[in-house]
This record gives structure tokens, C-alpha cells and sequence, in this order.
């Protein structure tokens, strides 16, 4: 049996390197950006402190011996669901009224930057 | 003398031009690598959802439900045809299909996608691409290598009010979001544009037999290109909507880059938009920082396994493909190797090739004025065979017409125009101007005997000198107003010449 891959924290950019768990201001800079938040430097220090003990508690995972496991992506022993390629029609209207801002028949967004 | 001389220019500017094209150390001045994304069109129904695809011309969010709009609570189901049609794909290709894939979540925050994120594969993250490897041919037997093939949905369509720039917010059509897509990436291994459009339209040709994807949908085959220039950085071309503007988003860039280089400016790594009607490249301006789409595996979708089993079925219905039929087109009708890739470079074009066979048109003569004439028209009008009035009909009467000896083949060029033009029948055209071409040698001979007799003077020099035979060819032709077949008037001058000769000698 091949030893089994753990995915190395080098393929998740976002992560620190192995055993640090700190999230930096830096960091918590750049996750706000690209989750398009806008954030106080009162709320940087706290997502900070709190996001680090987050990862930290997480950390424990890593204890684990996962040697010669197969990695689960999923909950269900499951493979291999499909659909047949036939159409069938939703009313529009419906899904539409749930759409926050509209132009005609648009949906309305912001602009992203 | 002047044979050798031309010779050796012709192969110093070949040396030269492989000079430029590798650089002085033999590293490739260019590189390019393509990032295709195609629609499969063959599919009635979204990757995820049982919403139709055919969204072309249909009113803004029509074809929308609560799976494709990212409402909480919902769950995507694959589209069983979607990954019958990767398997086609990347068995044409050559590619090596991984037994178990998996799909992953791309997490971006852009209105083009309702769920804040597009699902689509990765090869890295626990993620497993759905084929790696293979290669497509591009000609002089040179090969671009495949990295990787995967499957992923296509992105909303986004309007701006005005420019891209000024729009003060954004609109959005979700009826092309979720639509089932196939992504190719290439290695680095073009060299030059033209060698990204032949990539882009064998590749196009190949899915086009495969029956996976319809050519003639607007849109429907998009890509990105990476180029490097030599002392420069990669750049990143992006929102490429055809292979004819590959072609013209690359040379622009190599200009561009060019020019800054040769200026002692730098080229920076940077993305660039390509505006398809200034027909440049603009850089988008993007923020300095790096995006990071935190992919992880999907966990909405269950992982796939592919069986020999269900490839062993894909692979017993595969349709011919571009390379077997170029063999066939060899073997069968004797049509050059150079011509039949030219042929099966479209399948439409193949097609219609076919159909005049079956018209029973002679296949070489037919063949030469397929990728000869037509093509150069078309290219023209810049419209492909389809959008065209020609049918397999004119072609195959405007061939015979030659053959039978009606049209000479200057007569039929122009006769072809207006076929183009017009959609007329050739034979209708020919009848209406009174053309005909002058075939036999017999009514030749009163022609050249005319204009023997107005030109004494030339007659007495072309005993003697080439140039003045020449000369009695050309206003033979034109007296004829260019409806003789230039080999037989050349003949019949010629064989005039020597009965003078050997009568005056006698
Ligand atoms: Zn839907």
C-alpha cells in the first residue's frame, strides 16, 4: 500500500507554516479582501486573536496518524451521482423574487473594484 | 545562374527568420500557452442543474433556477452527459483519464457566479483534473502537449452600462451560468500566433467530429493565452473569443512588448483584457495583491469514478475523427497530404467536400479550389462556409464546368465571385454573360492567325528572340479577353512559330 498523502499546508497558500498557527494583521488584511469585507483595525486585532486560536484548536487534526488512510472528501459512501441530460423548466419569476436588486429582467450587482 | 542565386537568398531568409524566431541561443523568442474553455453544446441541460442550455437569444435570467442562483439549501447533481463527453474528449486527444476525479469549489467573490464561487477541478488541494496529458497536432509535425482537461460550469454573462471602466454598477444575465464547460490547458509550447490559431481551430475541429461541440454558436469556444517574449515577463491575455482573434490578441502583443522592450522599458507579469472591436489589449489594472482562490474538494458532489467499462463504451461510438479522416481523403480521392489537413482543418469544410463527391465533382480539382479560392474569398469576408450562399451544388457545377472545358480556370475564379456574391448557379452565371471559354485549338488558330498578321514586326523578332513570343502569347490571350487556356495559347503560338520557321528554312 503507498503511504497515504496528507495534504501539506503549502497547498492551501492562505495557511502558516507547519506548527504555526498565529494569523497575522497581514493576513487577516488579505482574507478581507478577497472576501470583499471592509474591517475596522479594531475588528483586524480581534479576527486575528480569535482566527488563531480557531486554527490552533483545529491543529489537533494533525495528531491524528492518518498513515495508510484514504482521504475522505466526503461523509457518504458515495460515488458516481448523476443526472440524465433532460431539460426541465423552473419559473424564472420565482428565483427572481428572491433577487435583492433588479434592471429589467437584470440582476443588479456592485461593481467590484 | 539566377536559379542558384534565388535559391541561396530563399535560404538565407529562412535561416534568418529561424534566427528570429529562436533567439540567438536557440531558446524560443515567443511562448504560448492557451487556456480554452468550450461550451459542450451537445448538452440539452446545465452541468448541475436540469436547467436548458440553449440560452442563445432567450430573455435575461429566463433559464435560471434555484441550483444555478446559489439559493441555500440546494445540492448539484452531475450531468451524466458531461462526463460521457470528457471521456470523447480526452480519448481524441490522447490524454490519460484519471479512474477517480473529483470536482472542487473555486472561491471567488464575483457577481458572474450567484454562489460566490464556480465549481470546477484542480489538480492540487486533494484535487484530481479529470484527464492529464495528450496532445493536438498543429502541422509540420509539430505536436502541442496537453496538461490537463477538466470540467467546470460556465460564468454569467455580465453587461456594463457604458464602458467597462464607467459602468457605475453591474448587470448580470445568470442564463449562461452553470452551462457545462470543458477546460484544456496546453504546455507552453507555441512559438508563435499563427501556431496558437492552428491550435485553436484543429483542437475546434477535433470537438467538432466529436459531435461535443457546434462551431457555429456564438461564444461558445473561449480562451486565455499566456505569451513570454524574451527578457520580458508572462503576460496574460484574457476574454479571447475565437481563433481568428488569437491570432490578432497575440501579434498585438508581441508588438506591444516588443516595443517596450526595444524602448529599455520592462515587461511586468500582468493580466490583460482583450477588446475584440479596437482589437487591442488593455490591461485590466487589477490590484497589486495576489488572488487566491482557496479551492478545496467539493463537498456538495460525490467523487466520480470512471471504469474501463465506460470508456470501453465511449470509445466503440467514437465518430471519425480529423486525423483519420485526412487519411482517407488521401487514400481515397488522392488529394495531397497538405491539402486534405487544409480540408479536415474545419469539419465543416469536410463536409462539404464530401457532399460534392457525392455530387460526383472530381475530387482533386475539387479539393484545389476548396482551400484555394473559396478559402481565400471567405477569408475575404472574413465569414466561414456555413454563413456562406456557396452550397455543395455551385461547387460541384463550377468544377465540371472546367472539366467539361466550358470555363477556363481565370473565367471560373470569376465566376466563383459571383457565386459567392449571389448565390447564383455558375451555369446560370455563364449562360447570362455569354461566357465561354475557347477550348479548342481549332477556334485558337484563328485567333493567333489575326493577330500574326497585325503584328508582323513582332512575329519576325519571336523567330528569334523569346520576349517577342511572349509578347504574341499575351495578345493572343487578350484577344480572346482572357477566355483561353494560357497553356494552349502558349502551344498554339509556339506551334505557329515553328511552321513559319521550317517555311522559310525550306
Ligand atoms: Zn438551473
Amino acid at each position: 500500500m503507498p503511504k497515504e498523502r496528507k495534504l501539506s499546508r503549502r497547498e492551501f497558500p492562505d495557511s502558516k507554516k507547519e506548527g504555526d498557527s498565529r494569523i497575522g494583521k497581514e493576513e487577516v488584511k488579505h482574507l478581507a479582501w478577497l472576501a470583499r469585507m471592509k474591517l475596522s483595525n479594531k475588528e483586524i486585532d480581534a479576527f486575528s486573536q480569535q482566527l488563531s486560536q480557531i486554527l490552533q484548536y483545529f491543529r489537533k487534526i494533525d495528531e491524528v496518524d492518518t498513515e495508510g488512510i484514504e482521504p475522505t472528501y466526503h461523509v457518504l459512501d458515495l460515488t458516481n451521482v448523476f443526472r440524465k441530460d433532460e431539460p426541465r423548466t423552473f419559473p424564472a419569476e420565482e428565483v427572481l423574487r428572491n433577487v435583492p436588486e433588479k434592471k429589467g429582467r437584470y440582476v443588479k450587482a456592485p461593481r467590484m473594484g | 545562374m539566377a536559379m542558384a542565386k534565388a535559391k541561396k537568398k530563399e535560404r538565407m531568409t529562412r535561416v534568418m527568420r529561424r534566427d528570429e524566431e529562436k533567439g540567438k541561443d536557440g531558446e524560443p523568442e515567443v511562448i504560448i500557452g492557451l487556456e480554452v474553455h468550450v461550451q459542450l453544446t451537445n448538452l440539452k441541460t446545465k452541468l448541475f442543474c436540469s436547467c436548458s442550455t440553449d440560452y442563445r437569444g432567450a430573455e435575461p435570467n429566463t433559464h435560471v433556477c434555484p441550483i444555478c442562483m446559489g439559493e441555500p439549501g440546494t445540492l448539484p447533481v452531475v450531468n451524466e452527459g458531461a462526463i460521457e463527453d470528457a471521456i470523447m474528449v480526452a480519448l481524441a486527444l490522447g490524454s490519460s483519464i484519471s479512474r477517480r476525479t473529483l470536482f472542487s469549489r473555486k472561491n471567488y467573490f464575483y457577481p458572474d457566479m450567484p454562489k460566490n464561487f464556480q465549481i470546477s477541478q484542480y489538480d492540487k488541494a486533494g484535487g484530481v483534473p479529470f484527464a492529464t496529458g495528450g496532445s493536438v497536432s498543429i502541422g509540420g509535425g509539430k505536436k502541442v502537449r496537453i496538461r490537463r482537461i477538466q470540467i467546470e460550469e460556465d460564468p454569467g454573462r455580465l453587461v456594463y452600462e457604458g464602458t467597462i471602466d464607467s459602468s457605475p454598477y453591474i448587470l448580470v444575465d445568470y442564463n449562461r451560468a452553470g452551462l457545462p464547460l470543458i477546460e484544456i490547458v496546453t504546455e507552453p509550447d507555441m512559438e508563435s500566433p499563427k501556431e496558437a490559431r492552428m491550435f485553436l481551430q484543429n483542437l475546434r475541429s477535433i470537438l467538432e467530429h466529436l459531435g461535443v461541440f457546434d462551431e457555429s454558436l456564438q461564444g461558445a469556444m473561449r480562451c486565455d493565452a499566456n505569451i513570454s517574449i524574451k527578457g520580458g515577463k508572462r503576460v496574460e491575455i484574457k476574454n479571447i473569443s475565437s481563433f481568428k482573434d488569437v491570432e490578432r490578441a497575440l501579434s498585438f502583443e508581441i508588438t506591444r512588448q516588443k516595443g517596450l522592450l526595444s524602448r529599455g522599458l520592462r515587461v511586468g507579469m500582468e493580466t490583460r483584457h482583450w477588446d475584440d472591436l479596437r482589437r487591442i489589449t488593455v490591461s485590466l489594472r487589477v490590484k497589486e495583491e495576489e488572488q487566491d482562490y482557496r479551492y478545496f474538494p467539493e463537498p456538495d458532489l460525490v467523487p466520480i469514478t470512471i471504469s474501463e467499462g465506460l470508456i470501453a463504451k465511449v470509445k466503440a461510438c467514437m465518430p471519425i475523427l480529423p486525423s483519420e479522416r485526412k487519411r482517407l481523403f488521401i487514400d481515397k480521392y488522392g488529394i495531397p497530404p497538405q491539402t486534405a489537413e487544409v480540408l479536415v482543418g474545419s469539419k465543416a469544410l469536410a463536409d462539404f467536400f464530401e457532399e460534392c463527391i457525392k455530387l460526383k465533382a472530381d475530387p482533386l480539382p475539387l479539393a484545389n479550389w476548396l482551400t484555394g479560392d473559396l478559402k481565400a474569398l471567405l477569408n475575404e469576408m472574413e465569414i466561414e462556409i456555413w454563413e456562406s450562399k456557396v452550397t455543395p451544388a455551385h461547387m460541384a457545377e463550377l468544377v465540371s464546368l472546367v472539366k467539361d472545358g466550358i470555363l477556363s480556370g481565370k473565367m471560373a475564379k470569376e465566376v466563383l465571385k459571383e457565386v459567392v456574391a449571389t448565390g447564383r448557379m455558375p451555369r446560370k452565371i455563364v449562360e447570362e454573360k455569354g461566357l465561354r471559354a475557347i477550348a479548342s485549338m481549332e477556334s485558337l488558330k484563328e485567333i493567333v492567325e489575326r493577330v500574326f498578321s497585325e503584328n508582323p514586326e513582332a512575329v519576325k523578332d519571336a523567330l528569334r528572340q523569346e520576349k517577342a513570343v511572349h509578347f504574341l502569347i499575351g495578345q493572343v490571350m487578350k484577344a480572346t479577353k482572357g477566355s483561353a487556356d494560357p497553356l494552349m495559347a502558349n502551344e498554339a503560338v509556339r506551334r505557329r512559330l515553328q511552321e513559319i520557321a521550317s517555311s522559310v528554312s525550306a
